[in-house]
């Protein structure tokens, strides 16, 4: 379960992130806040990319990040690390993509069938709505529990440009969300 | 007094390029005439002035006067001079064209020039028909008569530039010919001093392809047809409509104050800039 | 100040690149993929003074950007294919009357409306020839984002350098993707201003054919009344139909971009150091998988280089030629069924260089692993390498 977490305790090597899941999820916001923090905050070279076409409206939507700790070649994911999907149908669709190693986090009750005994599950968009309030900061929830998970990015930096990037007036539930996906994940690695 | 042949010759290029290219008769030099007769009579420097014109007969004007001057593509010379003014907004921007630059190729351009209300005057010398290429009919050619890509007499229906002009959002919009020279003076010279996008529609004999194809004679003839049928606006409000007939209006058709495009984006500037400040 | 670190959009390093250059008016229409940045300078512009303006359409948009570069402001315009194409004849206006401007061309595919979301560089032709007539353009092809910005500084720099339009060639991915970009303080910025002339009005050639082989340029409204037309024109800038004068305005087109090839075009090298008989030569976001591919066969202990020009057009042909010596087999990978193949065809000596294609036009990048693929079949095939 903490192979991709060692694999990154190595520093250097290239680490690919997709969040998935369908379009309006706020996944390509995640992924520029995870861009933004790994990078501007943590220092480490990243490039962040999404899909653009029909599928941004409704269908699988995609934000992908690729980390490293030396400069990216190829900008685009190859093979990922970690895959968080918020659909079935994305979890379906980029479950070929992984690595045999990587990391799969899924909202447990959106993917029923999740293609591998491996993985986290967490009811990222049931736990947004009842504890936060709004389904839409689930995309939040899900970043805090990818830090707490793998260490790719640190909780300062993510915090940081969560109070940045939020609309005035929903810094306070951000950063509850945020602190929700710290705290679901570390109860999951007890 | 001084002479008006005079007061020409001070706005010529010192290095003439003359003879220039129209046919002699062409009512494309007295439009040039009017033109600096009202630049003058308004006192606008030189250096301040520049007269920009896209592809066609009267698009050869620029090149003969001393000012600052741009000759573009075909239609696009209003583009061109909404450049040049909205980056130098002190700046006379003066656009010559005609009814196929203008009208055809550029039409997009103007509509939209006037819909902006951007501070160039233009000069359009309607001549009903494209010269240089050698006589097609152009969009105010009238229905039914010839042009060299007309030969069995015009299908379509001509546009008529002053109400589009109008309904597309131009603050002043006049029409004259170059018959009534003193008319155009004043009608030009009020273009030039308003602060918005003018029209000033030139109807000008092309003797040479639209008389000849269409049996309308020679130059003189062709000035006499624009004495008779014009009519000033002032008589045409008051004659029936049967007597309209046949007839064009003249004069100063439309004059409305509205925000000039320029003034509005210094505007945009400065409360952009007065909002930083006070930060 | 200090340095800045912001993860920025390829078309938003762009807008930060052209603001810092001076540029200070923008005529655009919107069109994907480049539309962001028509937004980013309609919001910075009239916060610094400058203008933006949305044209009626792209014809329209290039016409009022040499407009703004006659008047004296430095200008920009952004698109993609179908925009690119209608701006092509003013395009060629802003050549032959030499004024400075940037293009910047998001290539997507092609032709027509083609594929508007989806990476191409099928364009690479119509950047070099896209309008018609005898000139030579300048092309720049940056693979990143931080890249985009220091080339769109460097797009306006030799606009102004060498009074004539610059095409910025971006693509759909280096446009989109958001990467760490180190913000340059201003100070540290090399700007260029045009070379203003100093004789009197009465001396003034806007075409002038001077020793360095750029005429200074005047604006409308400095005190010099002068006459620009896109016919073919004398040094005052009077149209002409005299031989001499015509043949001497083409080979000033000409010969400004040709003999300064190789100032204007630069190259990237990847482990090019030990002379590798096996290289791929490829531009902008495919070079990215080209390093990668080149790491991978490095680590396999294949010798591989890589060859990356900044600059399309023109290409610095002899620094090419000494560079490609050693190499037996030139992959030339692209985004298009080949184009930059053809010039490269042109400038390498092909009976010691044999040149094989890696194309891919499906609206997908070129993979490392595609073009490592390449490299291990290259490798295995014919003589030891």
């Amino acid at each position: 379960m903490n192979r991709a977490k060692e694999k990154h305790a190595v520093g250097s090597d290239r680490y690919e992130i997709r969040l998935s899941g369908s379009g309006g999820q706020g996944l390509i916001l995640a992924g520029v806040i995870l861009a933004q923090a790994i990078g501007t905050i943590d220092g480490k070279n990243v490039v962040q990319s999404q899909s653009y076409g029909p599928e941004a409206r409704g269908g699988a939507s995609r934000a992908d990040v690729v980390v490293s700790g030396d400069e990216i070649y190829y900008p685009k994911t190859m093979k990922l690390d970690l895959l968080l999907a918020l659909t079935q149908e994305a979890c379906d669709t980029y479950f070929r993509d992984m690595k045999e190693t990587g990391t799969l986090i899924v909202d447990s009750n959106m993917v029923t069938q999740p293609p591998t005994q491996i993985y986290h599950g967490f009811p990222f968009i049931q736990l947004a709505k009842e504890e936060i309030g709004i389904a839409m900061v689930a995309n939040v929830v899900s970043l805090g529990t990818i830090c707490e998970l793998t260490g790719i990015v640190s909780k300062k930096a993510l915090i940081e440009v969560v109070k940045m990037r939020a609309p005035r007036g929903t810094e306070e539930k951000n950063m509850k969300a945020l602190e929700l996906g710290f705290k679901i994940a570390k109860e999951a690695k007890k | 007094m001084e002479l008006k042949s005079d007061v020409i010759h001070q706005y010529l290029r010192p290095k003439k390029k003359f003879p220039h290219v129209w046919c002699s008769g062409c009512g494309l030099g007295v439009i040039l005439g009017s033109m600096i007769r009202s630049i003058h009579s308004l006192d606008i420097p030189k250096d301040d002035v520049v007269v920009c014109s896209g592809i066609g007969c009267s698009s050869r004007l620029p090149v003969y006067v001393d000012f600052n001057t741009l000759h573009t593509t075909h239609g696009r010379a209003i583009a061109f001079a909404t450049g040049v003014k909205v980056a130098k907004p002190r700046l006379k921007v003066i656009v010559v064209t005609g009814d196929g630059d203008c009208l055809a190729i550029g039409g997009n351009h103007f509509i939209h020039a006037c819909r902006r209300n951007i501070d160039i005057t233009v000069i359009l010398a309607n001549n009903w028909i494209y010269g240089m290429t050698g006589g097609q009919f152009s969009p105010t050619t009238p229905t039914e008569k010839f042009g060299s890509t007309a030969p069995y007499g015009n299908i379509e229906q001509p546009f008529n530039p002053c109400d589009l002009a109008i309904s597309a959002g131009a603050s002043y919009v006049a029409r004259s010919t170059v018959y009534h020279v003193d008319q155009l003076d004043k009608m030009i010279t009020g273009a030039l001093n308003k602060r918005g996008f003018s029209v000033v529609e030139v109807l000008s004999n092309c003797h040479t392809y639209f008389g000849r194809l269409n049996k309308e004679g020679d130059p003189v003839t062709m000035l006499n047809y624009f004495k008779k049928h014009a009519l000033p606006v002032q008589a045409w409000d008051k004659v029936p409509e049967e007597k309209r007939a046949g007839k064009f209006v003249t004069g100063l058709l439309h004059d409305v104050e509205k925000d000039e495009y320029c003034d509005n984006y210094e505007k945009l500037v400065e409360r952009l800039q007065a909002k930083m400040e006070s930060k | 100040m200090e340095k800045q670190v912001k993860l920025l959009q390829g078309n938003e390093a762009c807008v930060e690149g052209a603001v810092m250059a001076g540029v200070r008016f923008f005529g655009g229409y919107p069109i994907t993929p480049s539309t962001e940045i028509a937004e980013g300078m309609a919001r910075r512009l009239p916060l610094l003074g400058g203008r933006f303006m949305q044209m009626e359409d792209e014809i329209a948009s290039m016409a009022s950007i040499i407009g703004a570069s006659c008047a004296g402001a430095k200008s920009m315009t952004a698109t993609s294919g179908p925009g690119f194409s209608l701006m092509q004849e003013n395009l060629g206006y802003a050549y032959i009357t030499e004024t400075p401007c940037v293009i910047v061309n998001v290539q997507r595919g092609g032709p027509s409306t083609g594929l508007p979301t989806k990476v191409s560089q099928a364009d690479t032709m119509q950047a070099g020839f896209g309008t018609h007539g005898d000139y030579r353009a300048i092309a720049l092809a940056p693979s990143g984002v931080e890249e985009i910005l220091y080339q769109t500084i460097e797009a306006v720099n030799l606009s102004e350098m060498y009074r004539t339009p610059v095409v910025l060639l971006l693509d759909e991915v280096t446009a989109h993707m958001r990467e760490k970009v180190m913000i340059p303080s201003p100070e540290d910025v090399d700007v260029k201003q045009r070379r203003k002339p100093t004789v009197p009005p009465d001396w003034y050639k806007h075409f002038e054919i001077s020793p360095t082989g750029v005429s200074p340029m005047a604006a409308f409204g400095d005190g010099y009344r002068f006459n620009i037309t896109g016919l073919t024109h004398d040094q005052v800038g009077f149209p002409t139909a005299v031989s001499s004068e015509i043949v001497a305005m083409l080979d000033k087109l000409r010969d400004k971009i040709v003999k300064n090839a190789e100032d204007i075009c630069d190259y990237e090298l990847t482990e090019m150091d030990d002379d590798p008989k096996v290289a791929i030569v490829s531009y902008g976001i495919v070079a990215r998988a080209a390093k990668q591919a080149v790491m991978m066969a490095r680590d396999q202990r294949l010798k591989v280089g890589a060859v990356r020009p900044k600059t399309i057009w023109p290409l610095a042909v002899n620094r090419l030629r000494k560079l490609l010596k050693p190499v037996r087999k030139l992959i030339v990978a692209e985004l298009n069924q080949g184009q930059l193949i053809n010039m490269i065809k042109h400038h390498v000596d092909r009976r010691h260089t044999e040149i094989i294609p890696l194309q891919r036009y499906d609206g997908e990048l070129i993979t490392p692993a595609q073009i490592l693929n390449k490299i291990k079949e290259v490798k295995h095939h014919g003589t030891q390498v």
